[in-house]
């Protein structure tokens, strides 16, 4: 037992790491999704002419991203149900991960709608298409495909941060890689294991993300 | 079917208008020339609302377009006024500002299915008739990074003639394209011209071209309507010392 790599033991943990990696995968992809929806809101608020919509946005993104991670998650899971607000730990985490990375992504949106050219709509203006018909028929499309990249380097940048949840009770990668080494004792297996997965996930994301880029890249650029 | 009177704009310190007027019969073909800085762009931005005025007046079809009744009180336009005022006209833009992620035939469908609600079908049908007149049947699913200047242009005007406006606006609609693709605008240009049941306002600086087409010349300086008339009258006897300068400065070019 007391050999430095024990093959056995890896094998043998292998199969509930990856069974914790579902409810990693879950807490990503619900939380990007949350902070992509979210994003585009708080970044439609801060275009707003009026002070009383875009000022409590541009606060409201700038308090987040000035505050770390792992205390909003806390915050979250430990004063809202003072309020009586109790949620399940998995959903605290993906509302704590969706809010706080909707900020970011708000940002990108924003670059993503400044790139496109004014003439676009003016051209939507004199064909008296309305505000909403021009924001996603001639807008958004325009302004997603450049942002893509910033957007994916984000989603990899959630995925990495799930950890986080493992402190509050979330049955992740490492919250499931430290129940098993609080049994054995062993720590060397189970927690590189968890760095292996995360690595080849990682990067399989970014070749993903590379993959979307180009798909979603329009075909004519003025 | 269109009034102007003592329109004013200014952009910051520069007063671009200072006191327009001018009035636009139906089925009329203007030309309105004059030196870059003169106002020419402006006055048709603010026609089509794009820009508004500081002061002075606009009537499109009798209704004012900047002002609405509520009763009998009148009062500024909401953005509803002011679509359905800009329904009977298009523009056409000097940099064409097609939509680059949709094909040709979407480029001019797009607004009168979801503008004007018309059927799918009926619009693509009359969008491929235009497309026709134009000369470009053959790239209705061309992106609009497939095409050349001129071609793009075409598709442009293809795309405002779409909404079937009364008045058509073309601002320095060649001043973008490379020499060898002016020539097949302004051909469609001059086709559109000969049609009676649209009006025309067009900034160019292709004199010869102005003369060919147009009902009335409007000489616009430092922000002013200087002198109009009939091309004949304009180019071979302008009254305005300002005229005769601009004319043979640019004439002297061809």
């Amino acid at each position: 037992m007391n050999r430095f790599w024990d093959w056995d033991y890896a094998w043998q943990v292998l199969p509930t790491l990856l069974s914790a990696l579902r409810m990693t995968f879950i807490a990503t992809l619900a939380g990007m999704t949350l902070a992509m929806g979210l994003g585009l809101g708080l970044a439609l608020m801060r275009r707003s002419r009026r002070k009383t919509v875009s000022g409590p946005a541009a606060v409201f993104v700038e308090f987040i991203r000035s505050t770390p991670l792992l205390v909003q998650i806390f915050f979250l899971f430990y004063v809202l149900p003072r309020f009586g607000l109790s949620l399940p730990p998995l959903l605290t985490g993906i509302l704590a991960l969706g809010i706080h990375y909707s900020t970011y992504a708000s940002e990108v949106y924003r670059a993503g709608i400044e790139s496109v050219p004014r003439g676009q709509w003016e051209a939507a203006q004199v064909l008296n298409l309305g505000p909403a018909q021009t924001f996603w028929r001639v807008i958004l499309p325009q302004a997603l495909p450049p942002v893509i990249p910033a957007l994916g380097n984000y989603w990899v940048a959630m995925f990495k941060d799930t950890p986080l949840l493992s402190t509050i009770t979330v049955l992740e990668l490492l919250y499931a890689a430290k129940d098993l080494a609080s049994e054995s004792f062993r720590y060397l297996e189970p927690l590189t294991l968890v760095g292996l997965l995360f690595l080849t996930l990682s990067v399989l994301s970014a070749q993903i993300v590379r993959r979307m880029e180009k798909a979603f890249q329009i075909r004519g650029a003025l | 079917m269109v009034k102007v009177s003592g329109i004013t704009k200014s952009f910051g310190e520069v007063s671009v208008l200072r006191g327009v007027d001018l009035d636009v019969r139906a089925g009329e073909k203007i030309v309105i020339i004059g030196s870059s800085g003169s106002g020419k762009s402006t006055l048709l931005r603010l026609l089509i609302a794009l820009e508004k005025p500081d002061g002075g007046r606009i009537e499109i079809e009798g209704r004012s377009l900047w002002t609405r009744m509520a009763g009998n009180k009148e009062v500024p336009a909401n953005a509803e006024h002011i679509r359905r005022a800009r329904r009977d006209i298009g523009m056409v833009f000097q940099h064409f500002n097609l939509f680059p992620h949709m094909t040709v035939l979407r480029n001019i469908t797009e607004a009168p299915i979801h503008v004007q609600k018309i059927p799918r079908g009926e619009a693509e049908a009359y969008a491929e008739e235009l497309l026709r007149r134009v000369g470009l049947s053959e790239k209705a699913s061309a992106y609009p990074n497939q095409l050349s200047g001129g071609q793009k242009q075409r598709v442009a005007i293809a795309r405002s003639l779409a909404m079937k406006p009364r008045l058509m606006l073309f601002d320095e609609v060649t001043s973008a394209l490379d020499p060898e693709t002016v020539g097949e605008v302004l051909g469609v240009l001059g086709q559109l011209a000969q049609e009676k049941d649209r009006a025309m306002i067009l900034v160019t600086h292709h004199m010869v071209f102005a003369r060919e087409i147009a009902d009335r010349i409007v000489f616009m300086d430092q922000g002013k309507v200087l002198e109009q008339g009939p091309p004949a009258e304009i180019f071979r006897h302008p009254k305005e010392a300002r005229t005769r300068e601009f004319l043979n400065a640019v004439l002297e070019e061809v």
